[in-house]
């Protein structure tokens, strides 16, 4: 999905781009508060971790694989503001350094896998959290279900944009189909290691799970500032 | 798809040392001149083919001129490979006029599509793959700090790169270790071993990041990094650095008005 230059035509590409600024300009506000020296710090090696979560190939059926866009487990882990960031962080540098996915279309790439993936993710988690009990298994059934509609809601944007401005010959109706049907598979991965990786984390270090602060704000001993007491 | 592309070599793995003009110059001015030849690239009309051809012209002039070994360029190139695939689709799936090529029926729209696809995107791979071999790393986030980028970003974005090594090993010696214990997975239910490593990572690295801050502050760190060599694009760099994106903006034009 990181999609390379020429392949969205200019004009959609820079409206794409503006929209990220404007995106990313939101993110950096809202996070300006909670991200102190200190934060700035776990945020990076969030991204870090992102970037070599990003590696994990798993098996979707036999032969075949995807890997994690990790936009959902961000926004889960950190909240969707520092989420979105680190995402942006890692597709950037990924472009500028592996020239994977082309500077021009650095503003798609943003928009659909960190700010569609964290924001509309994030939103499909608090729903579900809502729907679901509060409890650790609604936790993680939320971020799994969440990260795996989130995948696909991505390609569903990409589609639109390859309706706006693609270059391909090919009808949308084929692109849409292929990429939502192929997305749909890697999103189901997505889905279960998410929800896997969120159940991990509460099982050792409840306090680092952003998005079940709510269960443990009156944990025993332990504060939920998660910063400075494992040290 | 992206991803994997990290496997052996480091951040820095991807430099080839040299002091070269290209090498020399300040990381700002290569990242703007970077992403005005892409626009302009990306701006160009499909039908004008010659244009790609001077852009080719310049990107080999650069790489010349950059010392970065043509078979190495080239083996870079292999992470467009996906997108290749999909652009050699389109001939096959497009919609009519078609075209009679050795005997195989072709959409005419359908190959202007692949030929858009393929030339833009390996020319913009290509420019990205010479500043990646020409630019350390800690002189591009430097660089994209002199273009004002957000501090919150590039500070992420520092954080992120020097750790990612250490990380990325991490990774690695986690799945040796599952590897060791007969783990090869064929089904997405055999993901779980996966799953639980990927919290295990993440935990120690979000540890790491708290014991990184805490020895970063007793060392006086208060938010920034001090710049070591202060860099200042000279006049003359300055000039050398637009040349390329200068004529590829005329090309771009000179496009449109003549196709």
């Amino acid at each position: 999905m990181h999609i390379p230059d020429g392949f969205i035509d200019a004009p959609t590409s820079a409206a794409a781009g503006a929209v990220a600024v404007g995106g990313v300009a939101i993110c950096l506000k809202k996070a300006a508060d909670q991200l102190d020296e200190k934060r700035v710090a776990l945020a990076g090696l969030t991204a870090a971790f992102i970037f070599a979560v990003q590696m994990l190939n798993f098996p979707v059926a036999s032969g075949t694989s995807g890997h994690l866009l990790g936009g959902v487990l961000a926004a889960v882990l950190v909240g969707p503001y520092i989420g979105a960031l680190c995402v942006t962080v890692v597709l950037s540098v990924q472009c500028l350094l592996f020239a994977d996915g082309g500077l021009s279309a650095l503003g798609l790439n943003v928009v659909n896998m960190a700010l569609v993936t964290a924001f509309g993710g994030y939103v499909i988690f608090l729903l579900l959290r809502k729907l679901l009990p509060r409890t650790v298994g609604g936790v993680v059934a939320s971020s799994g279900i969440a990260s795996a509609l989130g995948v696909v809601l991505a390609s569903l944007v990409f589609t639109i944009e390859y309706a706006i401005g693609g270059t391909g010959g090919a009808s949308i109706a084929t692109v849409g189909g292929a990429m939502v049907g192929v997305h749909v598979l890697i999103g189901i991965g997505e889905g279960v290691i998410t929800g896997l990786t969120v159940s991990a984390v509460l099982a050792s270090r409840p306090d680092l799970v952003h998005g079940a602060r709510d269960l443990y704000e009156r944990a025993p001993g332990g504060s939920p500032a998660l910063v400075g007491d494992a040290a | 798809m992206g991803g994997g592309h990290l496997g052996h070599a480091g951040t820095d793995g991807l430099l080839i040392p040299g002091s070269t003009v290209v090498h020399r110059a300040p990381a700002q001015l290569k990242i703007a001149a970077l992403l005005v030849f892409v626009l302009a690239v990306v701006a160009t009309p499909r039908e004008a083919v010659w244009a790609f051809a001077v852009y080719a012209v310049v990107i080999v002039g650069v790489a010349l001129v950059a010392a970065v070994p043509v078979l190495t360029l080239l083996r870079r190139l292999r992470i467009e490979v996906p997108f290749l695939g999909f652009a050699l689709f389109l001939p096959l799936l497009g919609s009519s006029p078609r075209v009679q090529v050795l005997g195989v029926s072709l959409s005419q729209p359908g190959l202007w599509a692949a030929w858009n696809i393929v030339a833009k995107g390996t020319l913009g791979v290509s420019a990205s793959i010479i500043l990646a071999a020409t630019t350390p790393v800690a002189e591009l986030l430097q660089g994209l700090e002199r273009l004002h980028l957000p501090r919150a970003l590039t500070a992420i974005a520092g954080f992120m790169v020097r750790y990612l090594d250490v990380i990325v090993g991490e990774a690695n010696r986690m799945s040796i270790a599952r590897q060791s214990r007969g783990y090869d997975p064929r089904w997405l239910w055999q993901a779980r071993a996966l799953a639980s490593s990927a919290g295990t990572l993440f935990v120690r690295s979000f540890e790491r990041g708290e014991r990184v801050h805490l020895a970063m502050a007793s060392r006086g760190y208060a938010g920034s990094m001090p710049e070591l060599h202060r860099r200042v694009a000279t006049a003359n760099e300055r000039v050398a650095a637009a040349a390329v994106p200068l004529l590829a903006v005329s090309v771009c034009v000179a496009a449109h008005l003549v196709p």
